[in-house]
């Protein structure tokens, strides 16, 4: 009997796997496309490519600015502590990462450290979630009840915090103080970057469409309505949080890996503003606004601007105002403009859907039918 | 005696620090009070009144350069306010916000771009940058003429926004920003005018605080602009007085752990202070309640 409705509950879970793959047919397809477009992009571009750079770092920003919209742009937390979740996230990793046998040389001053095994890549980047995420829920407890720009200045306050203790002497057997951690397993490939952001980022859309996503709508849209309607204002809005340190703290690892090196200092409050641009330029509010201004944001400051940053003569003719730190004065005027004229970003809160492509062709097309017509 | 002997040079340096923070928080606490909005770019209007005194004293005397920088330092705090602020007068608060961390961002690249990112030599102001000697302790003659200057802008301050018509319409606008419009207020005038009074104050608290650092670098706003904000928040956003007593009191404890060889966590402890002022008592020392309409 029992092993009966087992069945037919797996069957239907099955079932609606299945509808859900065939109603998005065109959307997988897109994603293997672009699995294997950056397969074939690997075998045949030399490793040193620019391109590389900027896609790993791309995929890994896209995580974080999820992430972080998760919390700023679909339950209207404006938190600014996402620096401090990555540190953590980061550190987690490399902890637990680094080789028993390099552990002596990395922890120089502190006797090899205290820990003394390793744990597999794929359970640190876990680790380096789950560790994120217990520090926010303790943060989150006395924090959330704030109001809007309280609640940044808090959380900004404890990243800070977490900053000062992780370089903390005192702690070295663990965190090596204030000297960089290194040697731990990193990636070459762009494709493992792609793949861990990629499934993180698909989590975070099934979170958002399910009926805590809804959940963490309505709080956003009006708190007090969303507690009339019986959703648990604290509940809902810990478990944001948790969860965007959760993916905070992975999208740190992959950034460790990416870096080789990890030092707490790096992890400023500037390393939030970033990412709290990311989301304005993508639009807050939007997943694929937040994944494709990564990408352009990353590609800019990393690549196209850098041009910006050099002095260029062109014959005898120096070109005016190209020097070092211009690239950045051209970013910071192109914010201030999208906030000020354009605060809806790329996408406002509007997705990116296959459907959304399909859409438009077939309007293009029917346009194009009345008009020979 | 020899408790107060040893510790006098802290415990000086911790109220001049103070009375600078102090100047600098009043401005986060009255555009706080007004528009609702952390000035996240208060800190580097700061910074760039370091700078302008930087480029302004190598060639200029220095009562020329002093009476300048405080009228740019004043002209940049009323256009900010003018193209980052005011077109968002009717968006949500977190625009105006993130907007005000674009225009810190703004202002921290453009004083990079301008140094190269170097670190610049501050000018030597003679009158305070001598030093002098009280009991046992030498200190610079800054540590004593900040918590003078501070409480004598202050009281100036005070009287302002008690006896003026101005002051009379900037406590109407931030009991009630649309009842004070329609009481024929002009609302944008009074805003500019905050942002010009806390500018000056930032402009003045930048000379005595570069005075006694000796270096300008483009971050130098970041750090004291959020300890600043934290002061305002420590004494009840909105209240003058309370933003020097928490100023007095950020800077002393940040002295203090700094004496105890505590320097890592003396960012860190003002943070903790923070949280714990605003999970135990938000509106602060002097903070009036307020409640929530529905």
């Amino acid at each position: 009997m029992n092993m009966e409705r087992n069945g037919l509950n797996n069957k239907s879970t099955f079932l609606a796997v299945s509808e859900f793959i065939a109603k998005n047919k065109i959307g997988f397809l897109l994603i293997i496309v672009l699995y294997s477009a950056l397969f074939i992009l690997e075998k045949m571009m030399p490793p040193s490519s620019m391109l590389f750079v900027v896609l790993k770092k791309g995929a890994i920003y896209a995580l974080v600015a999820v992430s972080m919209n998760l919390l700023n742009g679909f339950t209207g937390l404006f938190s600014l502590g996402q620096a401090g979740f990555m540190l953590i996230g980061s550190y987690t990793y490399a902890i637990f990462t680094i080789p028993v046998e390099d552990r002596a040389a990395v922890y120089q001053y502190f006797d090899g450290g205290i820990i003394r095994f390793t744990v597999p890549v794929f359970i640190a980047l876990i680790m380096a979630g789950v560790a994120a995420g217990i520090f926010a829920f303790f943060i989150g407890l006395p924090v959330l009840r704030l109001k809007s720009d309280y609640l940044a200045i808090a959380t900004l306050g404890f990243a800070e915090i977490i900053r000062a203790i992780f370089q903390w002497n005192k702690l070295g057997p663990i965190t090596n103080g204030s000297n960089l951690l290194k040697k731990f397993p990193s990636f070459s490939s762009v494709l493992f970057p792609f793949t861990v952001a990629g499934i993180s980022i698909a989590l975070i859309v099934l979170l958002i469409n399910s009926s805590y996503g809804r959940a963490f709508k309505a709080i956003r849209d009006d708190e007090i309505a969303a507690e009339a309607m019986g959703i648990n204002l604290a509940k809902h809005k810990l478990l944001s949080f948790v969860i965007s340190s959760f993916f905070a703290g992975v999208g740190g690892a992959l950034l460790a890996m990416y870096q080789t090196t990890v030092q707490a200092s790096a992890f400023k409050a500037a390393m939030t503003y970033e990412i709290l641009l990311i989301v304005v330029i993508g639009g807050v509010g939007s997943i694929t606004g937040s994944v494709i201004s990564s990408f352009l944001f990353i590609a800019c400051s990393e690549w196209w601007l850098r041009f910006l940053d050099s002095e260029t003569y062109i014959g005898s003719f120096k070109v005016p105002l190209l020097a070092s730190g211009f690239r950045k004065v051209v970013f910071s005027v192109v914010i201030m403009v999208i906030v000020l004229f354009y605060n809806q970003g790329i996408m406002g809160t509007r997705e990116f859907s296959s459907e959304g492509i399909a859409r438009f062709f077939s309007r293009i097309a029917s346009r194009n039918r009345k008009e020979g017509a | 005696m020899e408790f107060i002997n040893k510790n006098l040079p802290y415990i000086l340096a911790g109220i001049s620090l103070g009375g600078q923070y102090a100047l600098i928080s009043i401005g986060y606490t009255m555009v706080y009070g007004i528009l609702r909005l952390i000035n996240f770019a208060h800190g580097d209007i700061f910074m760039f009144a370091g700078f302008a005194m930087v480029y302004l004293a190598a060639s200029t005397p220095l009562y020329v350069s002093i009476p300048l920088v405080i009228i740019i330092t004043v002209i940049l705090g009323f256009l900010i306010e003018r193209i980052a602020y005011k077109p968002l007068r009717s968006a949500p608060r977190m625009s105006v916000m993130i907007s005000a961390i674009g225009v810190s961002y703004l202002l921290q690249n453009l004083a990079w771009y301008f140094t190269s990112g170097l670190a610049k030599q501050y000018p030597k102001i003679p009158w305070i940058s001598g030093s002098i000697t009280i009991g046992s302790a030498t200190t610079p003659i800054v540590t004593i003429i900040t918590p003078i200057l501070t409480v004598l802008l202050v009281i100036i301050l005070v009287m302002l926004i008690k006896y003026t018509k101005i002051g009379m319409a900037m406590r109407a606008v931030s009991k009630d920003f649309e009842t004070s419009q329609i009481m024929g207020i002009n609302i944008n005038s009074v805003i500019s005018f905050t942002f010009i009074i806390g500018s000056f104050l930032a402009a003045i608290s930048s000379i005595l605080y570069f005075t006694s650092y000796s270096t300008v670098t483009p971050v130098a706003g970041a750090m004291p602009g959020l300890r600043a904000f934290v002061a305002a928040v420590f004494g009840g956003i909105g209240s003058i007085p309370g933003a020097v007593v928490g100023g007095l009191i950020i800077g002393m404890c940040e002295n203090i752990t700094k004496g105890l060889g505590w320097t890592t966590f003396s960012d860190a402890f003002t943070f903790a202070l923070l949280i714990i002022i605003l999970v135990a008592k938000p509106t602060g020392l002097f903070g009036e309640k307020t409640t929530e309409k529905v």
